[in-house]
């Protein structure tokens, strides 16, 4: 009866593959925690969800050959363009090397629970910056941050992971509430949920600076601006990603942040168009912010990970910087940013994992004192990922960044490229501060014994680390190639290619 | 284009060779000797630039473009002016002189020491090569990322202090040359550094550009990291750095800041005139009361670094011929003279004057050296450097008697300190960390020290051999009548 009167809109199963392999590989790996013995259960499930990400890498590749023109598919729901695709190749890259990091990950149970949720979480990534309205957009972002809550209190070994996870569902929980709460203002003062409808809204009932547009407008990006980590959004970022396993936080570091930053660009540029002298300044302040933040925060640390946590704050406030510009510079900037910066979070916490899992304990300044002459591969790997984190030549950092302060500067915010100058000069004594305690301090009592024993050879870590670095250093020489790539994804937002 | 692959080859082949040493597991001494025949390489192919090079034309040569990122016309885009190719050749020269001392003294963690000088090598020929901005920015900063490790790796007791100081300093500078760069480069829709388009008259462009070089140079008063990293540095590395590195931002002066921006130049002349004068004068009078050998060097460094400065900013042919001339001799002696610093310091454990002394009873072929560099380095008449400061001070003249009295007074200071510094290491009595066994030079050591030596007394025999192979034509030099 129900069948007959429900219209079901025609479903583009190619446009939602990335995704439902994700899920699928999830499915799998919860029956593989049940039904196959435990000592296989590592190996299969991260065999099946690095399969996943690699399949779904594929399908994102040929959805971006395949969709030179964006359209609205499964009643609007989701959107099938080559922007989706790009960051959606992004997210898959992110996730098959912290696959490779997690292979020997520390976990007495619930491995194959982790490798379910680490491919489901990817899964909702990929919807999530395929969204399109602003149903789709909260149900993906609870979707995959659900997944991240459990996954950062899964190590219960681990001191201050179950505080991790509590701090991340509270304040996570908040910034999904507060984000729910702008859609529904959004909704009230448009009577419409999908993102160009907004904008035609605005533009035909003259809504423009409308209180409650403006109110709604300003929730949601308080909202993404917790997923990204962006100052003042950022408290529980440090204490997050100390407590979560490792390999985990690289992925929230690499996959997270591009997914939240990409779709900010999306929801702003398609659904706020007339808003944009607000959201491009309100976005300025917020890159500001975070930059002082995040660099400031992380000159005082002494804990590896807490370091990388503030930096990756900081990371988000130059990576914001092209979207406030707005132009086309800076969607394009944004993309190729996001590339390099994604292999060098994963790289970099894979490092740390490693070295974590030599040690024993957390690894801090002093105790990864030598890793750069113990574990040659390992501390030049760590090099390249601050120096890209600088924004030195030789890794992508820098051409991101060049491309990012070039969009600022084109909109005409010569303040805005000064600040974010004066951030990477701050950026520098903490990046080469790990570099000098990895080579030129000796090693304060802490040698690699300390866990007991030669470490293990961790070949799909280093494996993994280092198609990372390739991906880093790539970057930096083949720019043209790359940036075909994002201007042709930017265009999918009606930038002109 | 043509002959693009010559300098294509000057600038891969360190880079290459800085990736075998790294991944090869060669034994340490293997690994010096690698890195010591691509050198000697390198400055083969540099004789090839020199003799594929028509030193009577004034345009860049030797050229080669590949696009990098087209859709902001940043390309690769590599060639020499005249002047530049003889700072490749002194810069591969002291690189190569600094790998045979690392060799011949032998550096823990080989492999690393020694491609770190291999990409040194790139980096350094790449400033001088860049033709476009972005390009000449990648290049400036791929030499701190080598420096940084090299000082701070195998540097002294004091190296951390020093790294950072010198990475502070340095990075203030280039990231507003970045500023300048992105400004420069996005409003004229191109980054070549050949094209009409590349001149600008903006301020603040040329000041962005200024704040890097008069950091890395240095000029006074931006010199707060030198005394450290020079002193912690190791001695082959100090001498890199005062001989080779050092001439980048002199060059950077010339090429990029005078001839990019003639009437900012114009505008700022007389301030940075001023500024060169006084570490000029300042530089001498710390140098002469430095307590040691590496001192003097340093400081030394500061004031020729302002004579340099001084020809520079004459803007004229005689100036920058003599500043030219000059960049080549002077680092070719502080190289020399550093490394000798670090020979005598293996010897005696100090490189203190009031430790050392009366090294010259039994030790000719070290006594020798030494004179004959300090000689050089006063810049006695007749001496390479003498033909240098003596032009720079002709250039120097035109815009002002006075700039000429204090480059005098500055060049009489250099008797004065470089006599010291030679009497205290070699005359008077024996000093108190001088062994008796305390042995000459020896063979190794004069093979690398002799060539430096040989090459400077060419030099003061034909100083003609750079001033008349510079500009080409002097009246066609692009962008030299938009100064004048």
């Amino acid at each position: 009866m129900l069948g007959a009167t429900l219209q079901r809109p025609p479903i583009d199963w190619f446009a939602l593959s990335p995704a439902l392999t994700l899920l699928g590989a999830s499915g799998v790996c919860l029956l593989a925690a049940v039904l196959t013995p435990a000592r296989w259960r590592r190996r299969i499930s991260a065999w099946v969800v690095g399969g996943a990400f690699a399949g779904a890498f594929i399908f994102a590749a040929f959805l971006y050959d395949r969709s030179p023109h964006p359209e609205q598919v499964i009643g609007g729901a989701i959107v099938r363009d080559r922007l989706g695709a790009l960051t959606t190749l992004i997210i898959c890259g992110a996730g098959l090397a912290s696959v490779g990091v997690s292979w020997r990950i520390r976990l007495r149970a619930h491995v194959a629970e982790y490798y379910a949720l680490l491919a489901a979480a990817g899964g909702g990534m990929v919807f999530l910056v395929t969204a399109t309205n602003l149903i789709t957009l909260f149900l993906a972002l609870e979707w995959f941050s659900i997944c991240l809550y459990v996954l950062c209190a899964i190590d219960v070994e681990v001191e201050g992971s179950l505080e991790a996870g509590l701090k991340y569902l509270v304040v996570g929980g908040f910034g999904s509430a507060v984000l729910l709460f702008g859609s529904a203002l959004v909704y009230g003062a448009t009577g419409e949920v999908g993102f160009s409808q907004i904008a035609q809204a605005t533009a035909s009932q003259g809504l423009v600076h409308d209180s409650f547009l403006v109110a709604g407008l300003a929730m949601i990006l308080v909202g993404l601006g917790f997923k990204a980590s962006a100052a003042p959004f950022h408290m529980w970022t440090p204490d997050v990603y100390e407590g979560a396993p490792t390999p985990l936080t690289g992925f929230m570091a690499a996959a997270t942040k591009a997914t939240a930053l990409v779709l900010t660009l999306r929801l702003l540029t398609t659904a706020f168009p007339q808003e944009a002298q607000l959201w491009t300044i309100a976005l300025a302040v917020i890159a500001c912010a975070s930059l002082a933040v995040g660099n400031l925060g992380a000159l005082l640390q002494r804990n590896v990970k807490r370091m990388l946590a503030y930096s990756s704050i900081s990371q988000a406030g130059f990576m914001l910087i092209p979207i406030a510009a707005g132009n086309a510079l800076g969607g394009r900037a944004l993309l190729f940013y996001l590339i390099p910066y994604a292999a060098m979070s994963v790289a970099s916490f894979g490092v740390v994992a490693a070295r974590e899992r030599e040690l024993g304990q957390a690894v801090t300044f002093e105790n990864i004192a030598g890793l750069g002459w113990e574990r040659p591969f390992l501390g030049v790997a760590l090099w390249v990922c601050m120096l890209g984190f600088a924004g030195l030549p030789l890794t992508g950092g820098f051409v991101g960044k060049f491309y990012a302060f070039s969009a600022a500067y084109d909109r005409g915010w010569i303040w805005l490229v000064i600040v974010a100058l004066v951030a990477t000069a701050v950026s520098l004594y903490y990046y080469f501060g790990l570099v000098r305690a990895v080579y030129m301090r000796a090693p304060a009592g802490v040698g690699i014994a300390a866990a007991g024993g030669q470490p293990p050879r961790e070949l799909a870590l280093q494996t993994a680390v280092l198609g990372c670095l390739v991906v880093t250093v790539a970057s930096f020489f083949f720019v043209d190639p790359l940036i075909r790539l994002c201007r042709m994804a930017a265009a999918s937002l009606g930038y002109p290619y | 284009m043509a002959n693009g692959w010559l300098t294509d080859t000057l600038i891969l082949l360190p880079l290459g060779g800085a990736i075998f040493v790294a991944l090869a597991p060669l034994p340490r001494l293997a690994a010096g000797l690698v890195a010591l025949v691509v050198s000697l390489f390198e400055i083969a192919f540099w004789g090839g630039a020199l003799s594929a090079f028509d030193f009577s034309s004034s345009q860049v040569q030797l050229q080669d473009r590949v696009t990098w990122f087209g859709e902001l016309g940043i390309s690769y885009h590599v060639g020499f002016a005249g002047f530049a190719l003889w700072l490749v050749g002194m810069s591969t020269i002291v690189m190569t002189a600094a790998i045979a001392y690392a060799v011949w003294v032998g550096r823990d963690h080989a492999r690393a020491y020694f491609a770190s000088m291999l990409l040194l090598t790139t980096a350094l020929v790449g400033v001088f090569a860049a033709q476009d901005y972005l390009l000449f920015y990648v290049f400036w900063e791929a030499m701190l990322i080598p420096l940084y490790v090299l000082v701070g790796v195998w540097g002294g007791p004091g190296r951390l202090r020093a790294t950072l100081m010198f990475f502070i300093y340095t990075m203030a500078g280039s990231l507003l040359m970045l500023a300048s760069i992105i400004v420069l480069g996005i409003s004229h829709h191109s980054f070549d550094m050949t094209t009409p388009s590349s001149i600008d008259n903006s301020d603040w462009i040329f000041l962005g550009f200024i704040a890097a070089f008069v950091v890395k140079a240095p000029i006074f008063p931006f010199h707060g990291w030198l005394p450290d990293a020079y002193r912690e540095a190791p001695a082959e590395i100090a001498g890199v750095l005062s001989g080779a590195v050092s001439k980048a931002a002199a060059y950077g002066f010339l090429y990029v800041a005078i001839l990019h921006f003639p009437g900012p130049t114009r505008d700022f002349r007389t301030p940075i005139l001023v500024l060169a004068a006084i570490g000029l004068i300042y530089g001498s009078l710390l140098a002469f009361r430095a307590p040691d050998v590496r001192g003097v060097v340093a400081y030394s460094s500061l004031a020729q670094l302002g004579l340099i400065t001084f020809g520079l900013f004459a803007t004229n042919v005689a100036g920058f011929n003599g500043a030219v001339l000059q960049m080549v001799n002077h680092g070719l002696i502080s190289a020399a003279m550093f490394m000798l610093a670090g020979l005598v310091e293996l010897r005696t454990g100090t490189g203190r004057f009031d430790r050392l002394g009366g090294m010259a009873r039994g030790r000719p072929a070290l006594a020798t050296v030494l004179m004959t560099l300090g000689i050089i380095a006063l810049a006695v008449p007749g001496s390479g450097a003498f033909a240098g400061e003596f032009l720079i001070l002709t250039g120097v003249f035109t815009s002002g008697w006075g700039w000429s009295v204090v480059g005098a007074i500055a060049i009489v200071l250099a008797a004065m300190y470089m006599l010291r510094l030679i009497s205290a290491v070699l005359h008077r009595s024996k000093g108190s960390a001088v062994p008796e066994g305390a042995r000459d030079l020896r063979l190794p050591e004069l093979g690398l020290l002799l060539p430096l030596v040989a090459l400077l007394i060419f030099l003061s025999a034909w100083p003609a051999a750079i001033t008349d192979h510079t500009f080409g034509q002097t009246d066609a030099t692009p962008g030299l009548e938009r100064v004048r």
